[in-house]
């Protein structure tokens, strides 16, 4: 109804279709041709979310939709678990945190070893994920800003 | 996937005296050859030496387009394989001495030339003229990368369309880090672009972002030059060749003005039209 109006009383010629148009699909190309920052963009964001919860690394995964007037970012991000407060070290379930070098101990290798596992045995048990892992599937949406510029070539 | 960076000049060769420019465009039929025609012929006329190559390598054009078909006897191929010399196959023009037509083969294929053969003999030219202006055919494949391989400085053909825009700029992104490339908005019509039914050339450039080297009006003089085969550069009482004129001026850079935006024709144009224009 709002649309029959403006076209009533603002009559726009096919030019602002055409622009909105080459926005939508430049915006389009310009992500498909750039999939290494698509990669840094998807790697930033799994590290952001890592701050707060555990997420599965290998099955995380983001893409763009062609909606009516925006192009949405959807990114797939399955979490594991909640991450037990206060976060630090951060334990990423596929690459565990290495543990600090050993200070030069004076002592047998043996000793070392042991002076290095009892603070860890002092630390909480950190909460296991359940054996069959509820996921928690969190779609993001967020209209991409459209950017303009010309297109690179796609690398290889 | 083919490189589509240009090779590095290395330090030792000297800088070749003349400029080597590609007048490409990706998506077909938006007035490449024609430009490259006149744009060539407006260069030639200030007197600079000037030829022509058409890399449009089964799709023979630029001859007919020059009016030159009845003289092409061998053809850039012919000179790449060493059946003619270099000599043989460069066509004068029959109204500017200092202007020559390489031809592209008709019965070849794009794939059959060596892109590194292609980049000799461009450097070739470019000690012998001052400017070379290659031709490309549409695409982006093998034909696109052997005419843009020796060419330091580019020309984008494009017309107002979605469909040129969103082509001329993933060409933009291929031709990477050139000299310099320049933007050619072709086939304009004024009437629609005031009405709202044409994207503007601030529209076009708005995604393009390149440097404005001229803007080329829709009218039947460029379609009558085409029939005949004389370049409507060549045409001094012409507005469009003007408009071909100051292209080659701003590329040569002796006009330091502004491009001039087509507008519609006056009451007074249109009357002189119905009347029986120039245009025939």
């Amino acid at each position: 109804m709002i649309d029959f109006f403006k076209k009533i009383f603002k009559p726009e010629g096919s030019s602002t279709t055409a622009r909105e148009r080459l926005r939508l699909v430049l915006l389009s190309d310009h992500l498909s041709l750039a999939p290494d920052v698509v990669e840094s963009l998807k790697l930033d964001l799994i590290a952001v979310i890592s701050k707060y919860v555990e997420v599965d690394e290998a099955a995380c995964d983001v893409s763009f939709e062609r909606q009516d007037s925006a192009i949405a970012m959807l990114a797939n991000i399955p979490i594991l678990a909640m991450k037990t407060r206060p976060p630090s070290p951060p334990p990423t379930p596929s690459a565990p945190p290495p543990a600090p070098e050993p200070p030069p101990s004076f002592g047998t290798p043996a000793t070392a070893k042991v002076a290095e596992e009892s603070p860890a045995a002092d630390q909480p048990v950190p909460s296991k994920p359940p054996s069959a892992p509820r996921r928690k599937r969190r779609r993001r949406r967020a209209p991409v800003a459209p950017a303009l510029g010309n297109a690179a070539p796609a690398p290889g | 996937m083919h490189d589509v960076q240009p090779e590095p000049i290395a330090a030792a060769v000297p800088k070749p005296r003349g400029r080597a420019i590609v007048i490409t465009s990706g998506k077909g039929g938006v007035g490449k050859t024609t430009t490259t025609a006149n744009i060539g012929a407006a260069l030639a006329r200030t007197g600079a030496s000037v030829v022509l190559v058409d890399a449009d390598v089964g799709l023979r054009n630029l001859d007919i387009v020059m009016g030159l078909e009845a003289r092409v006897r061998h053809h850039v191929l012919d000179v790449l394989e060493s059946r003619a010399s270099l000599d043989d196959a460069l066509v004068t023009d029959k109204r500017v001495s200092s202007l020559r037509l390489l031809a592209a083969a008709q019965t070849r294929e794009k794939d059959d030339v060596d892109t590194q053969a292609m980049h000799e003999l461009v450097n070739t030219l470019r000690e012998r003229f001052d400017y070379v202006l290659i031709d490309c055919p549409a695409g982006i494949e093998m034909g696109f990368q052997n005419a843009i391989v020796g060419a330091d400085e580019a020309i984008v053909v494009c017309t107002p369309e979605v469909s040129a825009v969103r082509d001329a700029d993933r060409v933009v992104g291929l031709l990477g880090n050139r000299e310099k490339i320049w933007l050619v908005v072709n086939r304009l019509r004024p009437a629609l672009v005031r009405k709202g039914k044409m994207l503007s050339v601030e529209d076009v450039n708005a995604i393009l972002r390149l440097p404005l080297l001229g803007v080329i009006a829709d009218e039947p003089g460029v379609i009558v030059s085409t029939n005949k085969g004389e370049p409507l550069a060549l045409d001094d009482a012409n507005p469009t060749g003007a408009a071909y004129r100051a292209i080659a001026g701003r590329i040569a850079g002796t006009d330091t003005s502004a491009p001039v935006i087509p507008t519609e024709p006056s009451a007074m144009q249109r009357l002189g039209a119905f009347f029986g224009g120039s245009a025939r």
